[in-house]
């Protein structure tokens, strides 16, 4: 079934765009991660203009990220004081990235940037947690315990930093600007890559802040709605790109799938699922890697002016 | 330094020769009746739509070209041809060209062009270069090389021709520019009819479709008729509202993905129990 997306400017397979957001939808209900990584990226392979891919799929990230926020404060796995600083670092954020989004357009550079931080951040990220979730797994088949994973509670720099808040539900007592700075790269990293921070967000809240495990996937979706939602609003007001068709397709989809997603999570051992998580995360990494360093199919790129 | 001068100069020679290439195709399209006169056949051509619209369910259109010559002693002679070229609004463009720096491909260079179609089609009834000479193909820019694109940077001549064939590549594999030999067929040679695919992806305004009839390489008559393409219903209204209100659009967007979030949540919750 095909239908025009009125911004985009083209016609699209309706049924994959929607299973396309299923797909990246259960992978939010199982880790907590937006999955914008993913849906930006296939979007923009699939023909979709990449302002729009990055705007529409910010769009469809607040929506899949509702009902996790929902179910996870239900259950007391939000801590939304943290919640609210890590959304004032992410707007913080997202105003500085508008800015440095133009600056990159306007001198051409945007594509590269954009590539380039994906194959970093995924690479490293990607690399990361297969060897954590990797060494679980060995650990589970040799019937010893997992090893323990090495979290510093007290990291140096960040118990200098002044005024410090007591973060209950994250178990917490750190100065605020910790996670505002955190919030702040999220940010950054949602206008420049159309991603929810998810795959930051979570890792660094767990590693480096170490938040308690229990409200890490809930406030980090609780971030992501609201700085995701902020980011529609800057894309809307300043590129026009975002495609209320695509998004409500991707919606559709997501939301769908997310549920399913948070079913299936509770019937497979979790190191299973971050090993999982970790090796698609690594072949988009691979496959932004080689679009970079491949001899394009086309040498030439239009910009109207 | 000299060659380059040189390569200034056969720049400037061109955008010269360009300039009186118009000139001189105004100046004919001008005189176009005088010289037809009473002698002279002439064309009347008609569009399948003068308007196409661009509804939810778009995949692309058949334009559908078609006309009759008349001629003024009712006879007509053997080997009538018929061009027709369909064009979409002009508009300014930047060109990069990528270039492999430290292992990576990134835009290195890029260039100018002032005006360049946005969509260009041309049928016609046999192969172009069989059908009109160089020289006329070049005035009434027929056939996708004859573009007139107005290169602004004032590089060389060789730099503005290497972005100029990779923009037209560009748009030739997007289905934006195309030709089709053989897409018209002359009856009796009095009454002709061409089809032309518009792709999806066709951008939005003021189209031209200009029908040329030839013989022995010249052009002997021509007519114009313009084509709308635009958004309806729906699209229409969404696109509007994404560049009149941006505010609210960008709010609406948010209201919705929550809504769906939101009801989603609830409707599995329900299904759950």
């Amino acid at each position: 079934m095909h239908l025009y997306l009125p911004i985009a400017g083209l016609s699209v397979n309706a049924l994959v765009i929607v299973l396309l957001g299923g797909a990246v939808g259960i992978l939010s209900g199982m880790f907590g991660v937006g999955g914008g990584f993913l849906t930006t990226p296939l979007l923009i392979f699939y023909g979709v203009p990449p302002a729009v891919a990055v705007a529409s799929s910010a769009t469809q990230i607040t929506g899949a990220s509702v009902s996790g926020v929902l179910a996870h404060s239900r259950r007391q796995g939000v801590d939304f004081r943290l919640g609210a600083v890590l959304v004032a670092g992410g707007a913080t954020g997202s105003l500085i990235g508008g800015f440095i989004f133009r600056l990159l357009q306007k001198s051409g550079q945007i594509d590269t940037i954009i590539g380039l931080l994906y194959v970093a951040l995924l690479g490293w990220i990607g690399l990361a947690m297969a060897r954590e979730s990797a060494r679980a797994v060995v650990a589970g088949w040799r019937g010893t315990p997992p090893p323990p994973v090495t979290t510093q509670r007290h990291r140096k720099w960040i118990a200098a930093l002044p005024f410090r808040w007591r973060f209950y539900g994250a178990g917490l007592y750190i100065s605020p600007l910790a996670p505002f700075l955190l919030g702040l790269i999220t940010g950054l990293l949602t206008v420049l890559m159309g991603v929810g921070g998810g795959f930051i967000l979570v890792p660094a809240m767990l590693y480096v802040l170490g938040v308690s495990a229990r409200v890490v996937v809930g406030t980090s979706l609780f971030q992501g709605l609201f700085v995701t939602a902020a980011t529609t609003l800057v894309h809307a007001l300043t590129t026009h790109a975002v495609d209320l068709v695509l998004a409500g397709l991707l919606l559709v989809g997501s939301v769908t799938g997310a549920q399913i997603g948070s079913q299936v999570v509770q019937q497979v051992r979790p190191e299973r699922a971050r090993m999982m998580l970790a090796l698609i995360v690594l072949t988009v990494a691979i496959r932004m890697a080689l679009g970079l360093t491949w001899h394009p199919d086309a040498l030439y790129t239009v910009q109207l002016l | 330094m000299r060659a380059r001068f040189t390569a200034r100069g056969a720049a400037a020679a061109k955008r010269a020769s360009r300039l009186s290439q118009t000139l001189r195709r105004l100046g004919l399209l001008a005189c176009l009746p005088l010289l037809l006169g009473a002698t002279e056949p002439k064309l009347v051509p008609d569009v399948s739509q003068t308007q196409i619209d661009i509804a939810y369910s778009f995949t692309g259109a058949e334009l559908l070209l078609f006309g009759a010559i008349l001629y003024p002693d009712g006879r007509p002679p053997a080997g009538t041809d018929v061009a027709v070229v369909i064009k979409g609004p002009s508009e300014p463009l930047l060109v990069r060209e990528k270039a492999k720096v430290a292992g990576i491909w990134i835009n290195h260079a890029s260039e100018r062009f002032r005006s360049v179609p946005s969509f260009y089609a041309v049928a016609s009834s046999r192969p172009l270069k069989d059908l009109v000479s160089p020289r006329t193909a070049a005035i009434y820019e027929i056939g996708i090389d004859n573009l007139l694109l107005s290169p602004a940077n004032g590089s060389s001549a060789n730099e503005q021709a290497r972005f100029e064939a990779g923009l037209i590549d560009l748009k030739r594999r997007s289905g934006l520019y195309a030709e089709h030999p053989a897409a018209v067929s002359v009856r009796e040679g009095v009454l002709y009819r061409a089809s032309v695919p518009i792709p999806a992806r066709v951008p939005v305004g003021a189209y031209t479709a200009e029908t040329y009839l030839i013989r022995n390489g010249r052009i002997v008559a021509a007519a114009t008729r313009r084509i709308e393409v635009g958004k309806s219903g729906f699209e229409r209204f969404v696109a509007g509202a994404a560049t009149d209100f941006p505010l609210l659009y960008g709010l609406a967007a948010i209201g919705l993905s929550l809504l769906l979030g939101w009801l989603a949540a609830i409707g599995f919750a329900r299904a759950r129990r």
